[in-house]
């Protein structure tokens, strides 16, 4: 229930810089996710958020307060841990009260916050409980309700469904979306690698990438808009396919024309200095299409095919390539495999970018 | 080599003297022969293990026992004359009551110190030197330790650190060993400084394992320094603390050595242990029914012993 504003944040060990320059302004009853590749520095941001990191630089506010030098307990957060970190010695009900025992609070008071916070989690039955006892999903239950009992400001989640497989991972996030809606004032920061957690969860995404910020903004504006060639192969499965070309014809539509000899008109205005322009073409696998007519983009050997059922994911000859061309068509394409194949799109599902940063930002 | 062998050869050829020679597999009862030599293999098997442990442990016990029952020639047999003899003298008395003193007392102190220790030096970038430093005592006999404490003790000014301290403020020197009762904690004090490097040692071992986020946890959740120590850390290695706390305390039921090398039992300071050395070659009967006693007050604590570092192991 508060706003956070992150300025010119910044974390070093030593002389090495591992974040620099986070500004970040979230407003109150967002959900955030912060994505990342593996050591990006998604969970220390989050740890510097709780306060379980010193902030070497910079100023984190919540509600307007600098809280870089206030201790964790008094930031008003609550943290859920991707290890739920409960305390194997306590049983569920003393869990969830530690902290509120700790405070002070009158037994009443505690009483009232531990079963309001087991009827939402469904754990009333399973209070007297030790941890030990309990499976994944309540472990990490019991742990949310940690956090539910203290009423935090700010709620800050460390992978937290990492440690489950993979039915009830699913089944955990729909929790934790519903968690949301029910609590709409509450702030969330969720740090994950899971592309599928970000997009469902997130009402904005926040993707960390060589210790900065490299775009924020909702998953769909992340997936329709990437600002660079780095959110657009991060965010969207598969990843996207870029091909290098050359601008060749500009005004309010840019034609491209491609190596391997396919060229391609984006929905994407440039002026007449842009001619002659190195850029690098991405295409979502999914917005490709198969063609037999004269114009295409890219042209290949199907190297591969797997087909899903309800899509069929093509993979081309890499001739050279670093990564193969993929493209995912609907329906099911079998008889694919070992064909040379045109492949178009639509020019409002092209994506132009010059040195790593796309067009259209310029 | 020869004991290797003389293993693999045992279990081969008693294994076939049973399955050829006493049971065979042929014949009309043939597979009642099987099912026989099937009941008698484990014990087989079992036999050395168990004729080990009656020669070296069982029949030591027996044997005690039995030796206690005679008076000091060992030709007499007197029943239960000597425990008798034991429960009615006054200084027996006294070393029970030490004892328990010891029991109560350096088990706790040098927990409660190995606690502190592996705590206070969990974070500190010389906190190795200093647990090398404390580690270091538990490396000398207890005859030695004893020594370097009698000239910590010592009554002249000149070589006892509490003489000299005391002489520095111009009291009077005393003599700590010879101070009624409050000695007893002089000499425990020399348990403790040794064993204190082996609860340090095992209960670091156990706060390292603590997982870092209940820690983390417990810090979000508003706890102080304090309140992590003793309400998350401690109660998640209190089975390790137990095992050191009985581990401890079964070396003091046998510690002798301190008691005589410092005063030799005088001035009030027998232990059951010293005690029974005072008895032993000049009247073992009397020396083995005080070891007997010894091992019937020890017992309880090492089941316990060992039911906690089994629980520790699941």
């Amino acid at each position: 229930m508060a706003d956070l504003k992150l300025t010119d944040v910044e974390k070093a060990y030593g002389d090495v810089k591992v974040l620099s320059d986070i500004n970040l302004d979230i407003k109150k009853g967002e959900l955030i996710v912060f994505v990342g590749p593996s050591g990006c520095g998604k969970s220390t941001l989050l740890r510097m958020i709780a306060g379980l990191e010193r902030i070497t630089g910079g100023t984190l506010e919540i509600d307007g307060l600098v809280v870089n030098d206030i201790p964790p307990a008094q930031r008003g957060i609550a943290m859920v841990f991707q290890t739920y970190a409960l305390y194997p010695h306590m049983t569920v009900r003393d869990n969830m009260a530690f902290a509120l025992k700790i405070a002070k609070k009158s037994r009443q008071e505690i009483d009232a916050a531990v079963s309001r916070a087991a009827r939402i989690l469904q754990l009333d039955q399973y209070l007297d409980r030790l941890p030990k006892a309990l499976s994944g999903g309540q472990r990490q239950r019991v742990a949310i309700g940690r956090s539910i009992v203290r009423d935090p400001k700010v709620y800050l989640f460390d992978e937290p469904l990492s440690n489950l497989d993979a039915a009830l991972r699913v089944a955990t996030r729909i929790e934790i979306a519903q968690l949301k809606e029910s609590m709409p004032e509450s702030t969330m920061i969720y740090v994950t690698h899971d592309q599928v957690e970000a997009m469902t969860l997130a009402s904005r995404i926040v993707v960390l990438a060589g210790g900065g910020i490299s775009q924020v903004g909702s998953p769909l504006e992340l997936y329709n808009r990437p600002e660079n060639e780095f959110v657009a192969q991060f965010i969207g499965s598969p990843a996207m396919n870029m091909i290098p070309g050359e601008v060749v014809e500009t005004g309010p539509q840019t034609v491209v024309k491609l190596e391997g000899g396919g060229t391609a008109r984006a929905d994407i205005p440039t002026n007449d200095g842009d001619k002659g322009l190195k850029v690098n073409l991405g295409v979502r696998p999914e917005d490709l299409t198969a063609t037999d007519g004269e114009e295409f983009l890219y042209r290949g050997q199907v190297e591969i095919v797997e087909a899903l059922g309800e899509l069929t994911v093509l993979y081309f000859k890499p001739d050279g390539r670093e990564r193969p061309m993929l493209a995912k068509l609907p329906g099911t394409h079998a008889e694919m495999r070992g064909r040379n194949v045109k492949l178009i799109a639509e020019p409002d599902r092209i994506h132009l970018f010059h040195n790593g940063k796309s067009l259209l930002y310029r | 080599m020869i004991g290797v062998g003389g293993c693999v050869g045992y279990f081969y050829f008693s294994n076939i003297i049973l399955d050829k020679v006493i049971f065979p597999a042929k014949g009309p009862q043939a597979g009642r022969n099987i099912n026989r030599a099937n009941k008698v293999r484990p014990w087989l098997f079992l036999f050395p293990a168990m004729f080990a442990l009656g020669l070296y442990l069982a029949y030591p016990v027996v044997g005690s026992f039995w030796r206690s029952l005679f008076d000091r020639s060992g030709n007499n047999f007197i029943g239960l004359g000597n425990y008798a003899d034991l429960f009615a003298g006054s200084s027996f008395r006294t070393a029970v009551f030490n004892n328990l003193l010891w029991i109560l007392v350096v088990p706790a102190m040098a927990t409660f110190f190995g606690l502190l220790v592996a705590q206070l030096t969990d974070r500190l970038k010389w906190g190795n030197i200093a647990k090398s430093l404390i580690f270091m005592p538990m490396a000398i006999s207890f005859v030695g330790a004893s020594l370097i404490w009698k000239f910590v003790y010592s009554a002249n000014p000149d070589i006892g650190i509490i003489n000299a301290t005391r002489d520095f403020f111009g009291l009077s020197p005393v003599d700590p060993v010879q101070i009624p009762f409050w000695n007893n904690f002089f000499l425990m004090f020399i348990l403790v400084w040794i064993q204190t490097g082996f609860a340090m040692v095992i209960l670091s071992a156990a706060l390292r394992g603590i997982p870092e986020e209940t820690i983390e946890a417990a810090i979000i959740d508003g706890a102080n320094p304090f309140q992590v120590f003793f309400s998350i850390k401690v109660p998640q290695i209190m089975g390790t603390i137990v095992v050191v706390w009985t581990t401890i305390t079964i070396l003091v039921l046998k510690v002798f050595d301190i008691v005589y090398t410092m005063t030799g039992g005088n001035f009030g300071t027998h232990i059951l242990p010293s005690y029974m050395m005072t008895y032993m070659f000049r009247d073992d009967g009397r020396a083995t029914a005080v070891a007997f006693v010894i091992m019937i007050l020890v017992l309880p604590v090492m089941i316990w012993n060992i039911a906690q570092a089994r629980k520790e192991m699941r």
